[in-house]
């Protein structure tokens, strides 16, 4: 499986076209195999307008805080982030339609690895920021505490969330889940994790949605800042096809 | 000058080289410092555990009794419990006789693997404990420190004590069978000197580190401590302690701490941003701050999510 993969990345990195990424300050060595994937021949510049804000340490390897906020870009459409060195590098992909480019959540770290966003404006540049993180083994190849303790059924869908003005017009929403967010690479347990959340305002409209991945950390949290008030709505539904909704506000 | 130019071209030559050579370990030196009459405290760096330090971050106590030296706390490894043991003879006259061990955590358990397990003593709990993690914190030790954890295994404490009055080559403790910063937290009264060990119940000037605390045990352990004559007082980390203050000064980031989380949670915040916020002024005097605020913000703020967030 590791061999399949290396040599997948290999032939990527030969075969790909000569490259729109730039020089990766983090001198990562995935950084050109994810350019290409994720960016093709779309321009790429890093920048210090995407913070990346993470701890000095990764205290808990299974659950690694990360904020991406990219308030300071105009017009953001499309936000990534991802873990160079992760087995499963993506973790959120988040289009805030009507929402600030904000992100907070957690995610889980099988090494020492770069953290990254690459968040692309409505011109299609990526903007990227990011930092290496040391972290010990076994954030996606060890099983989740639920399923080690063997309560995760129990609890499964569990939804809180809370809500807080942000400036005039927006609304800050936390939303948490109880899931196991299985990764598939624990033995004789498949891949079993929420994919997608999408949140919309009191009258339907969507207001932003993410495409979500099996490393982000178990019993997810989401922090967003969506551009409207009053009630907010938003589901969440798994690759078992089940639904989690919520909602806050009148 | 025919010397230093084969030092440059060898430097050249090994320099691509160096940038990915396994680095070594160096030596354990440490040293001892006087606290009272036959008891020397020996410091550890007030910093994470890391490479440069080869994990030599908690304090040690060594006490001279008639039977041997006693040695409360033994270090993170192998190496570093020899040391400290090597340090005990010069100082004491006697090799180690007996060895305690405060609680779990690597940082001053692992080093009882200098010794022989009949000599290392700690509360049961600590026992279950290590029994428990110790192989995970030897693993975690090893990919941190490497070269300075060589023959390092994990060495479960052979002899239980328990709370009371205790004798040990002519000298009197008082052991306190405690708990809060782990499940077991050994403090020692020495009676002749009235010098408190007191484990990492209390940080001085170093930021309390909590994975595996109860925060309303720890108050109720540092109270009774509070409550116990003694005149010196060794604290876990951070230097000796004269004049009473580090118990209050523990007491005191740990009340900041559960309370500071307690508000970002209901003010909206997610973990980075809770351990972004302001360390008050009155703190400013303690190492490791910001590092240990981030820690805890890991152990509390997922519980505190799901005490404080409304269910829907």
């Amino acid at each position: 499986m590791m061999a399949k993969l290396m040599t997948a990345a290999l032939l990527v990195t030969v075969s790909a076209p000569a490259l729109a990424a730039p020089a990766d300050p983090l001198h990562s060595p995935m950084w050109e195999h994810h350019a290409a994937i994720l960016f093709g021949k779309d321009a790429v510049v890093f920048d210090e307008r995407v913070a990346v804000r993470i701890p000095e340490i990764a205290e808990n390897q299974r659950v690694f805080p990360v904020t991406v906020d990219a308030r300071a870009l105009p017009q953001v459409r499309r936000i990534v982030l991802f873990a160079d060195l992760n087995p499963i590098p993506v973790a959120v992909d988040y289009a805030p339609t009507d929402a600030e480019p904000f992100l907070a959540t957690r995610i889980k770290l099988d090494q020492r690895t770069p953290v990254r966003a690459a968040v692309q404006t409505q011109d299609g540049i990526w903007h990227v920021g990011g930092a290496w993180i040391d972290a010990a083994g076994g954030g996606c190849s060890a099983p989740p505490v639920s399923r080690v303790k063997g309560d995760w059924a129990d609890h499964l869908g569990e939804v809180r969330a809370g809500q807080w003005p942000e400036k005039a017009g927006e609304t800050r929403l936390r939303m948490t889940f109880r899931h196991p967010m299985d990764t598939g690479l624990v033995e004789n347990i498949p891949a079993y994790n929420i994919e997608r959340l999408t949140l919309r305002d009191g009258s339907g409209k969507s207001l932003g949605e993410m495409q979500i991945f099996g490393s982000v950390a178990e019993d997810p949290a989401f922090t967003v800042v969506v551009k409207a008030t009053g009630a907010i709505s938003f589901e969440a539904r798994d690759t078992a096809g089940l639904h989690f909704p919520g909602k806050v506000g009148a | 000058m025919r010397l230093a130019r084969r030092a440059v071209v060898l430097a050249g030559l090994l320099a691509p080289v160096a940038a990915f050579a396994e680095q070594f370990a160096g030596k354990y030196n440490p040293l001892a410092e006087k606290v009272s009459d036959g008891l020397w405290m020996v410091r550890g760096a007030d910093e994470a555990i890391a490479f440069a330090n080869g994990g030599a971050i908690a304090n040690s106590a060594i006490i001279a009794t008639d039977a041997g030296a006693v040695l409360f706390d033994p270090g993170v490894s192998r190496e570093h419990g020899r040391a400290l043991g090597a340090l005990a003879q010069r100082l004491t006259g006697k090799p180690v006789g007996r060895v305690y061990v405060s609680h779990l955590h690597p940082d001053h358990a692992l080093g009882a693997a200098a010794f022989d397990p009949a000599l290392v003593h700690a509360l049961p709990a600590t026992r279950d404990e290590l029994e428990r993690d110790g192989e995970g914190f030897s693993d975690a030790m090893y990919r941190l420190l490497a070269d300075w954890m060589k023959g390092t295994a994990v060495v479960l404490p052979q002899g239980d004590v328990s709370e009371g009055e205790a004798e040990f080559g002519e000298r009197k403790f008082r052991l306190l069978a405690l708990k809060g910063h782990s499940g077991g937290d050994l403090a020692l009264l020495d009676q002749a000197t009235g010098t408190l060990l007191a484990g990492d119940l209390v940080f001085h000037d170093r930021a309390p580190s909590t994975p595996h605390a109860s925060l309303p045990d720890w108050r109720a352990s540092l109270d009774r401590l509070a409550a116990l004559e003694h005149k010196l007082l060794v604290p876990g980390h951070g230097p000796l302690d004269r004049d009473g203050g580090a118990i209050a000064q523990t007491r005191d980031w740990l009340g900041w701490v559960e309370q500071t989380l307690h508000d970002a949670v209901t003010r909206g915040l997610d973990m980075s941003e809770a351990g972004e916020l302001p360390i008050p002024p009155r703190f400013s005097m303690l190492k490791a701050a910001r590092y240990e605020l981030q820690r805890s913000v890991s152990h509390f703020y997922p519980a505190l999510e799901a005490d404080l967030l409304p269910k829907l």
